[in-house]
């Protein structure tokens, strides 16, 4: 591509993500200013939420398939692979706008377009739109001007309020423009304030009901165990900042004051070479630390490495912690372990907020974000995410068996394959990882809105031991959850094969390819065989605990009767982007690993992932495995994930379909397994215990230290400005107060006194002057003598 | 046979000032009291006139009476006028009614 069509491409692109990104900003403010004017029966929010976010997947559409013109496709092709073309320029980066400068350290709004921000643009605009319509249906009774709310009791029944319909759209308008802002960010301190912003909407939207007790404290929880990981996302953040100076992925080319064009090295060009590789200076005898080279022709006076490039070093150890803390963010957003217990909880929200928020956009930006940073983290840093998304995805899955409400069991689901996303970035797979991101959030959003239409058809009952038989009050929702559970369980057709293509749903290909990934890194590192064996044994339980969802929901007997007799399929407004989604979930990973969806993200794969790295880590014992090395394993890999979904769908079948097992009596056997379950691991208690608890104590503490100390010192301090006030009154009062009226009192005697010899008569005052003179006469002649 | 020596105007003065005097402490006329006045100032007079005949005073007593003269016929005009006006506002000029400002 020559320079010029390059420029023209990149202006396009990033004028369509523009408008993509910013129409539901426009969205927002229209619908919270304008979205009621007159009365609450106005869907005229829902429908500007609707256009702005369907206007906004157009844009993205076509920004992907313009992309792919102008490049002649050339990602899709079958032998394109990163490093053989790494000379092209595959991503188009710039400034919108710079906040501040401060010498060579700069702050700005930048994009950053690849293969990857167009794929996610598409796929969160896609879901949105269908998510938005959905709720068109699905909170149609918040249409009112008196919204009863059946799950809070005041003192006069039911609490009533008026509808927020539009308040919802315009929740989800933000929420859809942080969310692309997040993924259309050039810098991570940008995605780091869209990182907040999209926390925020899910607060709100947690909190939509908030005069539930229950609402408000789900949405303060998953405020606060964000925060927590957020704290180590600001830790990786200065450390960056202290010693890359920058916060920019990819390089910038700038004009100095001389008109020369200047390259600003971004975060991965200081950190890699062209071949993505990292410079490891061991420790010696002058420095007691392991050093990274960073390369930075930008600083002058520094050390020249590798053929005359210039740069600095800082110590290994502190790019691995700026690393764990942007991963501890991408653990509070995803949810993982040990950051997991605010998702399930985030429930309280209503369901097409869990489908958009907490199962298919929001959370996946902590994966997002550990793609995208790929580049940052070293071998240390890869493993423990491998391990954290291990610990996470078995945890989540087994609780998830024992749950029992409808959108719980879900929740569990997502932060179960949310683990598998983070195992599959940990152990190298950069692309299944990111590929089972897209796959997932399809079927997972799909699974949501079923649930949504089955709690909407039961008039707002979640508890599945009441529902049963619903297929035959709502089909079309019980087959395109159908279709979800099948994806995600990864079940395929073996051995068939039409036309070359296997006969499987996209959770298949994705969940394939990241234990094919942890099969091919277990074997090179073969301490870490774990990493293996547990996902495999999650693929299992996850095909068991999704048909035992929808076992339990829509076969057999209903349990319920007044739940069943009440049930009804939902309105087309509904079961409509059901229909679509479940298109989506069955085929956006069509042929798999050789498809498009694939190829697309492979075009973005850092580097130094396609031949793998070989005995790396401080310690130099770590593997990561190579494209090649996971071709070898690829057909074995599938066959034992297949092997156990089937075996976990059996499961799920004689308990809860044939009903030939009966739960309850392995319940039974297992009382204290099963409560451990039901108690989630126990996370919450132990959570409880350790700083809920303390933390009541201590403010206790700091009470009672208020209460009696520092109050009895400001009081002390009052009383005592009490009384020296009341003597001050006293002495003002009796001396000075005494000696004013004293003056005035003589003087008011005196001329009442004298007032008395003004008679007004004017003989008797010539009388006086007589006697005065003769007075004075003699008063002189006795004293003058 | 002496002649008239100082002491002798001095006596004429003191009895005029005297009668002076007893005029305004005793007359309830207005014009009365004026004439007093008239008495009293001119007592003075004839010791200022006195003066300046028999000690070293000299001309300065005459001049000083001559003075006196004109404030007194200032005073008259002055004070007619207060009367006539006193007896527009009382119509009499009997000063025991200018009580109003007594105390």
């Amino acid at each position: 591509m020559d320079p010029q069509t390059y420029q023209s491409t990149g202006e396009m692109l990033r004028n369509l993500l523009t408008l993509a990104w910013l129409l539901p900003l426009a969205g927002f403010v229209l619908e919270v200013f304008a979205g009621y004017w007159s009365h609450r029966l106005s869907r005229a929010a829902a429908y500007s939420a609707v256009f702005c976010i369907a206007a906004g997947f157009v844009c993205s559409f076509a920004a992907l398939m313009y992309w792919g013109h102008q490049t002649h496709w050339s990602a899709l092709e079958s032998h394109a692979s990163p490093a053989d073309h790494h000379d092209v320029l595959k991503y188009f980066s710039g400034t919108y706008y710079t906040l501040a400068e401060f010498g060579k350290l700069r702050i700005a709004i930048d994009y950053h377009i690849d293969s990857l921000t167009l794929v996610m643009f598409t796929m969160v605009t896609l879901i949105a739109t269908m998510i938005h319509i959905f709720a068109i249906g699905y909170m149609s009774d918040e249409l009112t001007e008196h919204y009863e709310d059946h799950q809070v009791h005041t003192a006069h029944g039911h609490f009533h309020r008026p509808g927020r319909f539009y308040m919802f759209f315009a929740y989800l308008s933000l929420f859809s423009f942080s969310m692309l802002g997040l993924v259309l960010a050039g810098n991570v301190f940008q995605v780091f304030v869209f990182w907040e912003l999209v926390g925020v909407c899910s607060y709100f939207l947690i909190g939509f009901y908030f005069e539930r007790k229950s609402a408000s404290t789900a949405a303060n929880k998953a405020f606060i165990m964000n925060r927590v990981g957020d704290f180590g996302f600001l830790i990786g953040l200065m450390i960056l900042w202290t010693w890359f100076g920058t916060f920019q992925f990819n390089e910038r080319v700038e004009s100095d004051a001389n008109g020369r064009d200047v390259v600003m090295p971004g975060l991965f060009d200081m950190l890699r070479d062209d071949h993505g590789n990292v410079t490891v200076l061991p420790a010696n005898d002058h420095d007691s630390y392991a050093r990274v080279f960073l390369a930075d022709p930008g600083h002058s006076g520094a050390l020249k490495h590798e053929g005359h490039k210039e740069g600095k070093t800082m110590p290994y150890f502190l790019l691995v912690v700026a690393g764990l803390g942007i991963f501890a963010g991408c653990v509070g957003k995803s949810a993982q372990f040990p950051l997991q217990t605010w998702l399930p909880d985030a429930m309280e929200g209503p369901t097409p907020v869990s489908a958009l928020v907490h199962s298919a956009t929001m959370v996946a930006a902590g994966v997002y974000l550990a793609g995208r940073f790929y580049p940052m983290f070293l071998p240390e840093v890869l493993l423990t995410i491998a391990y954290v998304g291990c610990i996470t995805l078995f945890m989540a899955a087994t609780i998830a068996v024992v749950a029992t409400d409808i959108k719980r069991v879900l929740a569990y689901s997502t932060i179960s394959q949310l683990g598998y996303m983070m195992l599959g970035i940990g152990v190298g797979g950069w692309t299944a990882g990111l590929f089972h991101l897209i796959t997932h959030a399809f079927f997972k959003s799909l699974m949501f809105l079923c649930s949504g239409s089955v709690i909407h058809g039961c008039h707002h009952e979640q508890e599945m031991p009441k529902m049963g038989g619903l297929i035959r009050k709502m089909p079309i929702t019980a087959y395109t959850m159908l279709v979800g559970v099948i994806a995600i369980c990864g079940l395929a057709i073996p051995g068939i094969s039409i036309f070359g293509i296997k006969i499987a749903f996209s959770g298949y290909h994705s969940k394939d390819a990241i234990i094919a990934t942890a099969m091919t890194f277990s074997q090179l590192n073969g301490s870490h065989f774990l990493l293996f064996v547990v996902p495999l044994l999650g693929a299992g339980i996850t095909a068991f605990y999704m048909f035992r969802l929808w076992f339990y929901t829509f076969i057999g007997q209903p349990r319920d009767h007044h739940v069943y007799d009440h049930a009804h399929e939902s309105p087309v407004v509904m079961w409509a982007p059901l229909i679509v989604l479940s298109f989506f979930a069955a085929f956006v990973a069509f042929k798999g690993e050789a498809g498009s969806l694939f190829k697309l993200l492979l075009d973005t794969e850092p580097a130094s992932v396609a031949h793998g790295l070989h005995d790396v880590g401080l310690a130099g014992d770590l593997n990561f495995p190579s494209h090649v090395g996971i071709e070898e394993n690829h057909k074995a890999a599938g066959l034992y994930a297949l092997l156990v979904a089937v075996m976990g769908t059996t499961l799920a079948y004689l308990f809860y379909g044939a009903r030939v097992l009966n739960p309850a009596e392995v319940k039974r056997q297992f009382a204290g397994v099963h409560n451990f379950l039901v108690e989630k691991w126990q996370f919450d208690i132990l959570y409880d215990a350790a700083f809920v608890r303390p933390v009541h104590v201590i403010a206790k503490w700091f009470v009672a230290f208020d209460r009696n100390v520092l109050d009895g010192f400001l009081h002390a301090t009052a009383r005592t400005a009490v009384s020296i006030a009341t003597l001050d009154r006293r002495f003002d009062e009796t001396v000075v107060d005494g000696l004013v009226n004293l003056v005035g009192n003589v003087t008011y005697d005196a001329g009442r006194s004298l007032r008395y010899v003004q008679t007004g008569r004017l003989r008797q005052y010539v009388m006086f002057i007589v006697l005065g003179v003769v007075g004075i006469w003699i008063v002189m002649r006795l004293f003058a003598a | 046979m002496e002649g008239v020596g100082l002491t002798e105007y001095l006596v004429v003065a003191g009895i005029l000032f005297v009668s002076g005097v007893v005029c305004m402490a005793t007359k309830r006329n207005a014009i009365g009291v004026l004439m007093g006045v008239e008495l009293v100032l001119n007592g003075a007079n004839v010791n200022f006139v006195a003066f300046s005949r028999y000690t070293k005073l000299g001309l300065d007593g005459q001049v000083i009476s001559l003075f006196v003269i004109v404030l007194a016929a200032a005073e008259a005009a002055v004070a007619l006028a207060i009367a006539l006006n006193f007896y527009n506002n009382h119509l009499t000029i009997d000063v025991d009614r200018g009580d109003e400002l007594k105390g």
